[in-house]
């Protein structure tokens, strides 16, 4: 009854957006930079944005989130925004002291065009960034694209201010991830780790937003990867991009700039995409799969055959970030549930609806962009009734309305804890999310049953 | 009071916190960190407030935006809410602050659980973004039918120039039976939230309050609460406490909240007033325009609810009603006074700072006192000076570039319904044996002397404060939280309560003493440190052998 006023009948709409399936760019900015070592992120532009997404952030995590702001009045958008930049980056050096200033841009200095490679070059020439600092920024304006498009132009930002190539190759394999949660960072990690390969892969936000109590509060928490990890990944062999739309321009970056063959991957959710980013880093690296990532696979399959009869044919909604909801069709696919709906509010391009629609068949809706938005999801819901849904916090009335399991895969999620401690990347997150489907349904099919077919054993 | 020495402790704290800074900055900073001394009962020093956060700065704050459509407007059911501009500031505002709401029906309108946005892409930016707001509006109302529309601007509409109210008139002649309106809430507005609250207040007093002269609520004593925002169910306890006590609660701004019931609000005797900053605005202007008279009340706390209950009832000088509102108070504390005494056994002289909001800082003074625990430093997000010094330093405080920006109603008496709920003579006579009304004397004269108190509090000051002073607890916000529990330091969320709650009225005060003392006393936070961090490492060896 939450949702009362969503009437089961489809009107078109062009102007109002209802329940958005996406939030805007900085948030996304500001999470990629926090997966840089010592790197502050800093938002220039009004203070209510950073204080926004430090807050959506906060909730998503329920850890501290530090970023600064340029704390615009009305004069300083009527004036330009430099003078405040300028203030801030002394500032911020002079009390904070982090290493990198990672700028995003907001709606407000988009409009009105202050030039931060100026404002940013007349800083140093003023002398206000110490010697070995950085001040580097991404364009994010919020009326273009998601929160996923500012993750895919800070990760950009940070190859176009980082990356080198000498001349000279070194052995290691960067690894770009999209727009994941710490743990599945965590796992990318493990899994070339198991693998023994060498390896450099940023944004890493794991020990950052997953951090440890350990009764002190750390400005900069030791995760992140180091600015001159991402120097050399300018030499790296290879590279590897893990989703597409996140990713996409910074892996092209790499390869156009510092001529590093980047490989363009499915993030790897699920038992296919594991199997193929596996494979790949195999090849590329010349190595053999160790055992102890087949018993990892192993134990996945098992799982899924034991179990199979609990979620092969059962209907699923998909609600997320392109990246993750490719990942998580891959999954429903391989554990034979059948995906009716899949719904991102970022502009994910008519290749990515299309593959969408190649991997799951015709029988799938699948909508993107500015006019996607839970409204519309919970509306086709309606009409054709799944029997779980994935998605963010916000589904939850949906799920309420509709008497169905949610299971939280997407951003933001401010009512459950897990998500940045439990991966569902890899063959291990593969089980972890396999676990989390099965009991679904099968405390579903417990609450539901009557008495004489309640059973002990399932 | 506390010792002399003290003082000069808390003196030198501000004196190193203000080296580290440039020095403009150190001086605009040592105007906003005063060490309390209250003389002649409520003379306090002058604390500047309402002045731009410092750029650079990782500041507490948010924007007028979050303060008018977030805070003001977004606990109204029934008001159908669009943000006009990029999708950002619609998705954060949605349903993050808890206020609470109970629709009379499952037939009555509730949109709290929908977020509404014209989604701007660029090429509205370049070409303005007014005809895709008037295309929202129709498909708003085309799929909803509300009785009214608030449209909301952020940053990039002000810049473009969109004109929000003309879309709002043009709308409303299409539409005449929907009262639409609009916001200039840009978020650069002001410099804090506080900006938004005057933008809602005058809106809501030029096209809301007053539109409806027929509907009334039964009964004999009809009242207004305005700045109680029902965040975790406080407003459900505060109606439930009012019933009891026979007065009639006409609407509360706006925690669960009506449109009826605002644009009848000035049918009613007397407003009161719980968030100062947020809403005495409007509380002013019904008093001009249609004579209704306010004071400030508080309902968090046992004593604070009491109290207030009290001059409610001694406001309407009906013995019934004081009688009952006695009963009430004698009944509800008896409860209260069980678990108080039993909590203050374990909380007694623990210490508290808290960075707050507009009232809140203040008001959940009262609560910790209620238990023992002593406040040694306490300050606002975006206060303005008579929040902390008293309304009687309004006329004192000047006028600068930001606030300028803010429009100032001139109201003045409506000729056909001013009515003066009591003569000015009677006024007169009941503010010379002690009656306050309009009345706020702030936070500071409350405090002990050699407190300090901080405005506009930043992440680094908070840090050194806490460095310094180890308190037993911290409340704040969600953005301070977890900086300071990562140090073991419990930290109490005082604008969403941890998602716990009611924390007003009586109920709300037992369930505040427990939560602290499940703060202060529980296991979770002693495990902060493993054991062997807190001895030193010891080295041996088998002596066996020798």
């Amino acid at each position: 009854m939450l949702l009362r006023h969503t009437p089961k009948e489809i009107s078109e709409r062009k102007a109002l957006t209802i329940n958005p399936a996406k939030t805007c760019q900085p948030v996304g900015a500001m999470y990629a930079a926090l997966g840089i070592h010592r790197c502050l992120p800093h938002s220039h532009g009004s203070q209510g944005c950073c204080a926004y997404h430090r807050s959506a952030l906060t909730r998503h995590y329920a850890e501290p989130i530090m970023a600064s702001t340029s704390s615009f009045t009305e004069g300083a958008s009527v004036f330009g925004g430099q003078s405040n930049m300028l203030e801030s980056i002394q500032n911020i050096f002079a009390l904070y002291d982090p290493d990198i200033i990672a700028v995003n841009t907001t709606c407000l200095s988009e409009v009105i065009g202050d030039d931060l490679k100026q404002i940013i070059n007349r800083a140093m020439g003023d002398n206000k960034i110490p010697p070995g600092k950085t001040v580097m920024y991404a364009s994010t304006p919020s009326f273009k694209g998601s929160h996923v498009t500012g993750y895919a132009n800070m990760l950009s930002a940070i190859v176009q201010n980082f990356a080198v190539a000498t001349g000279t190759r070194n052995d290691a394999i960067t690894i770009l991830p999209s727009f994941i949660e710490p743990s599945d960072m965590s796992e990318i990690k493990h899994i070339a780790e198991e693998m023994g390969i060498k390896y450099i892969m940023y944004p890493d936000t794991s020990d950052v937003v997953n951090a440890p109590m350990d009764g002190k509060f750390h400005m900069y928490p030791k995760g992140g990867t180091t600015k001159e990890l991402i120097r050399q990944s300018g030499d790296s062999r290879r590279a590897i991009a893990l989703g597409r739309v996140g990713v996409f321009p910074a892996a092209q970056l790499l390869d156009t700039k510092c001529k590093v063959k980047t490989d363009i991957l499915d993030l790897p959710i699920g038992i296919t995409a594991t199997d193929t980013f596996v494979d790949t880093l195999r090849k590329i690296a010349g190595v053999t799969v160790p055992e102890s990532i087949n018993d990892e696979r192993g134990r996945l399959v098992d799982v899924l055959c034991d179990k199979a009869q609990y979620v092969y044919g059962k209907k699923v909604s998909l609600m997320g970030d392109p990246d993750t909801l490719f990942g998580l069709a891959q999954f429903c696919k391989d554990a034979g549930m059948q995906v009716l709906h899949v719904v991102t509010g970022t502009p994910a391009g008519a290749k990515w609806d299309r593959r969408v629609k190649e991997l799951l068949g015709d029988g799938t809706i699948v909508k993107s962009g500015a006019q996607a938005d839970l409204f519309y999801l919970h509306q086709l819901m309606q009409n054709d009734k799944p029997d779980l849904l994935f998605g963010n916090t916000y589904c939850k009335y949906i799920a309420r309305d509709m008497d169905i399991p949610l299971i939280r895969t997407a951003f933001p999620i401010y009512d459950r804890m897990g998500h940045s401690y439990f991966p569902i990347t890899g063959y291990r997150g593969g089980l972890h999310l396999l676990i989390k489907v099965l009991d679904a349904f099968m405390d579903r099919q417990d609450r539901d049953a009557p008495e004489e077919k309640f059973e002990l054993v399932m | 009071m506390l010792p002399v020495q003290e003082l000069s402790s808390v003196e030198d704290f501000k004196a190193n916190i203000l080296e580290a800074y440039p020095p403009k900055i150190a001086k605009k900073r040592a105007r906003q960190i005063i060490v309390n001394k209250v003389e002649n009962t409520e003379d306090v020093p002058v604390i500047m407030a309402n002045t731009r956060t410092i750029p650079g700065i990782i500041t507490m704050r948010g924007c007028a935006y979050a303060g008018c459509k977030g805070v003001v407007l977004g606990p109204t059911r029934d008001i159908l809410q669009i943000t006009h501009g990029p999708i950002g500031c619609g998705f954060y505002s949605w349903l993050t602050r808890r206020n609470q709401t109970r629709p009379t029906s499952d037939q009555d309108e509730n949109y709290m659980t929908y977020a509404m946005s014209t989604d701007l892409q660029e090429d509205e930016i370049i070409f303005g973004g007014e005809k895709k707001l008037r295309a929202a509006v129709e498909e708003a109302v085309a799929l909803f039918h509300p009785k009214a529309i608030g449209i909301f601007a952020t940053c990039p509409v002000g810049l473009i120039g969109d004109d929000v109210h003309a879309v709002a008139r043009a709308m409303e002649e299409k539409y005449p039976d929907i009262n639409i309106f609009a916001f200039s809430c840009e978020g650069y507005k002001g410099v804090s939230q506080s900006a938004g609250h005057h933008v809602a207040n005058n809106k809501v007093f030029t096209d809301v309050v007053g539109q409806d002269d027929t509907f009334s609520k039964p009964g004999e004593f009809k009242f207004n609460i305005l700045g109680e925002y029902n965040i975790g169910g406080d407003a459900f306890e505060i109606e439930r406490i009012v019933e009891d006590c026979g007065l009639t609660l006409h609407s509360t701004f706006s925690g669960n909240s009506t449109y009826q019931e605002f644009s009848s609000a000035h049918n009613v005797d007397l407003n009161v007033v719980m968030c100062h900053r947020s809403i005495n605005y409007l509380a002013e202007m019904m008093d001009k325009k249609y004579g209704i008279p306010w004071f400030k009340v508080n309902f968090v706390g046992a004593e604070g609810t009491s109290k207030s209950l009290r001059k409610i009832a001694q406001f309407y000088q009906n013995d019934d009603l004081a009688k009952k509102t006695e009963a009430v108070i004698e009944r509800e504390m008896v409860e209260v006074a069980k678990v108080r005494d039993d909590v203050k056994s374990r909380c007694e002289g623990k210490t508290a700072v808290l960075y707050v909001g507009g009232s809140r800082a203040h008001h959940y003074q009262d609560l910790l006192r209620e238990i023992g625990v002593v406040t040694i430093s306490a300050g606002y997000e975006f206060a303005h000076r008579d929040d902390y010094e008293g309304r009687k330093v309004m006329p004192s405080i000047t006028v600068d570039a930001d606030s300028r920006n803010i429009e100032e109603l001139s109201v003045e008496a409506d000729p056909a319904r001013y009515k003066p709920r009591i003569s000015a003579e009677e006024r007169a006579k009941r503010e010379s044996e002690g009656f306050e009304f309009a009345d706020y004397h702030g936070m500071m004269p409350d405090m002990e002397d050699s407190t300090l108190i901080i405005d506009d509090c930043n992440h680094y000051e908070l840090e050194e404060l806490l460095d310094r002073f180890h308190p037993d607890l911290v409340c704040a916000g969600v953005k301070e939280k977890y900086v300071v529990q990562k140090r073991g330091i419990p930290m109490k969320q005082l604008h969403s309560y941890d998602y716990m709650g009611p924390f007003a009225g009586y109920k709300g005060a037992i369930n505040f003493y427990k939560e602290i003392d499940r703060l202060l006393n529980c296991n979770a936070f002693k495990f902060t440190k493993a054991p062997w961090d807190t001895e030193p490492e010891l080295s041996a060896t088998y002596s066996y052998n020798d």
